[in-house]
């Protein structure tokens, strides 16, 4: 044997010592199936990787951050131009934030047209809807925190269009706001929600989607099934073999995010002032343009209702839809399975259209 | 019996001094004017939005009459004070009526000033149809008769936005102006200016005819003045001139100050080469290069263009760290003293003393010359910052293709090993 096979053994046997034969020997032989579709198995473990990315630079960032309309601002400047390397961690979170709602789109949207929500993993797929949510929610709280002026009065706009909810929408709106309007008490609240509430639900939220990715492993899309009809689909092994495939897309992500938080550092803007105008040309992140364009499109009145009132429920019943997907597609290789599909390439048609006409203004 | 009707005009008038403020009256002869075409029916259209019809007047109380009856005869009965179209001469009495009267403004706009008669009467204009002259402006030339809006709204027709063209509907009027001998070119030098730019630019306290010439009091202001005139607003400009080597000798030789280099009207943007030796130089149309003051003004020159010339490169290599995504704020900041030291340094030419200027341009230039080593640090530190990333994306790339060779190994290995 050579010395690092006796050193296998070894760790081996010092695991077995305390967890009994077999104890970890599931994650030895867990197997992931092997075939072309394999690599939109990797967006889940990137999605990880940066969700894990902002827990460390958001402790980083929580050092200096403080949370007051007087001196959020100015602690997010001082950790910019004063902190070793502080431009690098802000820079970091800000891009990685924006990455990892990226790849939890594309990791949805991979599940979606894989038809990897069939049964039984319907769970899996909630507990995924759900963090993307949760993640929407870290942006939206996180981007009013640096206290700038783009920040202020698109949280503005944003908690305004709340207001269109029916029967809780005053409600709602003040209790994001703190109050009647955008202020210090907003800021504190949604500091609380992006450092404690949102992370405190997120790993609940997140190890109860890994155990369901664990408890009923990797879904095989219905074309590789039909290949293999005795259902022997070709496979590895998830320790090493997936795993080290997977650091290599996590030190990928690793160099992207250094090259974009080097090359394109994130502008900090000027410090908010409630006073002020609001600026022309308020445009809210880019994940919700898509929301917010056709919001802007649907007239005052629409209907018996609101034209924002509209919009939300319309917002509302598609979301809801869209994450009961797994209990309508009762045939997912058949009729209703294609018209499920073609509904999400809408939908994607649909979101980056709508994205690109207001990004463009 | 005319007597009785003046005493009876007067007590009415009293009278509704004191009720003006609280009840509406009724204004009959805005009723049915309005409902004619031409002037008498314009008129009564436009008074709608008059200040005065707003606060409750009614037309009777210019034109006198009663403006209560529907009678014809009896709303204009000479009988009740009823007058007509006032003559031009009798539009400044007739205005100053109320307008002079303290007491009685003070129940509609108690800031509004009440001395614009009198104002009025040591202007030219005043002067001039005291002297029987009736082309001249009186009240409703410049205020209109029927649509006079506060002087704050846009749409009056002295609002400083306004005021040059109301100026220029009789000034740059040649065939108008013609009898008095006096060019007609003020508007359009005016529009050339500095002070029209920054007017245009959305900036109501800029000047306009009325700010230098006065309004009611419109006249052209003396030599002695013009330097009083424009320290109005150019407070250490006026200072440091009556302190310069100008002062005395211009004012022996009849030249007004200010306007000898800076023009009336025309005010153009200043520019450093204002001094100095070449050809836009003002100070060359009566010195020369060789003598006391050329090479004064050339001093100046030297000094102000000098840090001028600092402050752009160090405001070219702080926008060029801006744009690479380095913050450089602070720098700003500096920068931004240096230009105030500049400003300092362009307003201490008006005293004309080199010592004084270099002293002032000197601290600009250690705070330009701060904000360029700021700027160049950051520059420093992006290309710091793109060698670490290089240096590290070569780690990554590295650790990533071993990963990659190890996996090979270890999958290629496991496919040569015999299957139990």
């Amino acid at each position: 044997m050579s010395p690092r096979e006796i050193a296998v053994v070894r760790i081996r046997g010092w695991f077995r010592e305390r967890f009994g034969e077999g104890g970890l020997d599931w994650l030895l032989h867990k197997q992931v199936p092997r075939h072309r579709h394999t690599i939109w198995y990797y967006l889940g473990g990137m999605t990880l990787f940066l969700f894990m990315v902002q827990v460390v630079t958001g402790i980083l960032l929580l050092l200096y951050y403080r949370p007051s309309p007087g001196e959020a601002f100015e602690s997010v400047q001082f950790l910019m131009t004063k902190v070793q390397f502080g431009w690098l961690v802000r820079g970091i979170h800000a891009w990685s934030a924006n990455l990892l709602i990226f790849t939890a789109m594309l990791h949805m949207f991979s599940a979606f047209f894989l038809k990897a929500y069939r049964r039984p993993r319907e769970l899996t797929w909630l507990s995924g809807c759900v963090l993307l949510l949760l993640f929407l929610g870290f942006g939206f709280s996180g981007y009013l925190l640096p206290w700038n002026t783009l920040a202020f009065f698109a949280t503005k706009v944003g908690t305004q269009m709340i207001k269109a909810v029916p029967l809780i929408g005053n409600w709602l709106q003040t209790f994001l706001r703190g109050g009647e309007d955008v202020t210090g008490a907003t800021l504190t609240r949604f500091f609380g929600f992006h450092v404690a509430i949102l992370p405190a639900l997120t790993t609940m939220v997140v190890a109860t989607h890994l155990f369901l990715v664990q408890r009923f492993g990797m879904s095989v899309p219905p074309s590789v099934e039909r290949k293999y009809p005795n259902g022997n689909v070709p496979s590895y092994r998830f320790v090493p073999n997936f795993l080290l495939r997977d650091l290599m897309g996590w030190y990928l992500a690793l160099g992207v995010l250094a090259a974009l938080a080097a090359l394109f550092p994130w502008d900090l803007g000027v410090k908010a002032d409630p006073f002020a105008a609001t600026p022309a040309g308020i445009r809210p992140e880019w994940y919700f343009l898509f929301m917010f364009q056709t919001l802007k499109l649907i007239p005052g009145r629409f209907l018996f209702m609101e034209g924002e009132q509209f919009g939300l429920f319309l917002f509302g019943l598609a979301g809801l839809l869209w994450v009961l997907v797994p209990f309508l597609d009762r045939n997912p290789v058949g009729r209703i399975g294609r018209w499920i599909a073609f509904v999400g390439i809408g939908a994607i048609v649909y979101i980056l259209g709508m994205s690109l006409w207001a990004w463009r203004g | 019996m005319q007597k009785m009707l003046c005493i009876l005009t007067c007590v009415l008038a009293g009278g509704w001094s004191a009720a003006a403020a609280d009840t509406p009256k009724v204004d009959r002869c805005r009723e049915c004017h309005a409902i004619l075409d031409g002037p008498n029916g314009e008129a009564a259209k436009q008074f709608t939005d008059d200040v005065h019809a707003k606060n409750g007047l009614t037309c009777a109380d210019c034109h006198g009459g009663d403006s209560s009856a529907e009678d014809v005869d009896k709303s204009m009965d000479r009988k009740k004070g009823f007058r007509g179209i006032p003559q031009r001469a009798q539009i400044p009495e007739l205005c100053a009526r109320c307008h002079s009267d303290g007491a009685y403004m003070r129940a509609y706009n108690p800031s509004l000033r009440t001395d614009q008669l009198a104002q009025y009467w040591t202007s030219v204009h005043g002067k001039r149809l005291r002297a029987s002259d009736l082309r001249v402006a009186v009240c409703t030339d410049c205020h209109s008769a029927h649509g006079i809006r506060p002087a704050s709204s846009s749409l009056s027709t002295v609002n400083p936005l306004h005021v040059p063209v109301t100026c220029g509907r009789c000034h740059a009027d040649a065939a108008y102006m013609k009898p008095y001998q006096i060019p007609t070119d003020q508007l359009e030098n005016y529009r050339a200016s500095v002070h029209y730019q920054t007017l245009q630019g959305g900036d109501l306290s800029a000047p306009t005819c009325a700010t230098c010439h006065g309004n009611h009091g419109a006249a052209p202001p003396g030599m002695g003045s013009v330097e009083r005139v424009c320290g109005t607003c150019h407070v250490f400009q006026e200072r440091l001139f009556d302190q310069g080597p100008h002062k005395n000798p211009w004012q022996k030789a009849g030249i007004p100050g200010c306007i000898t280099c800076h023009s009336n009207h025309a005010v153009l943007h200043t520019s450093d080469a204002f001094l100095g030796t070449g050809s836009d130089s003002l100070c060359l149309r009566c010195h020369s290069a060789d003598d006391a003051g050329g090479k004064v003004a050339g001093r100046a020159y030297a000094a102000l263009s000098n840090l001028d010339s600092h402050i752009r490169q160090s405001a070219a290599i702080l926008d060029r760290a801006e744009r690479a995504g380095m913050d450089v704020a602070d720098a700003r900041v500096v920068l931004y003293s240096g230009r105030e030291k500049l400003i300092k340094a362009r307003v201490d030419v008006h005293a004309l003393d080199p010592a004084s200027i270099e002293e002032s341009t000197a601290a600009g230039m250690k705070l330009a010359a701060s904000a360029f080593q700021a700027g160049q640090q950051a520059l420093a530190e992006r290309a710091f910052r793109r060698k670490g990333l290089a240096l590290s994306l070569i780690v990554i790339g590295f650790v990533i293709l071993s990963l990659w060779l190890f996996i090979r190994e270890l999958e290629g290995k496991w496919s040569r090993q015999p299957t139990p």
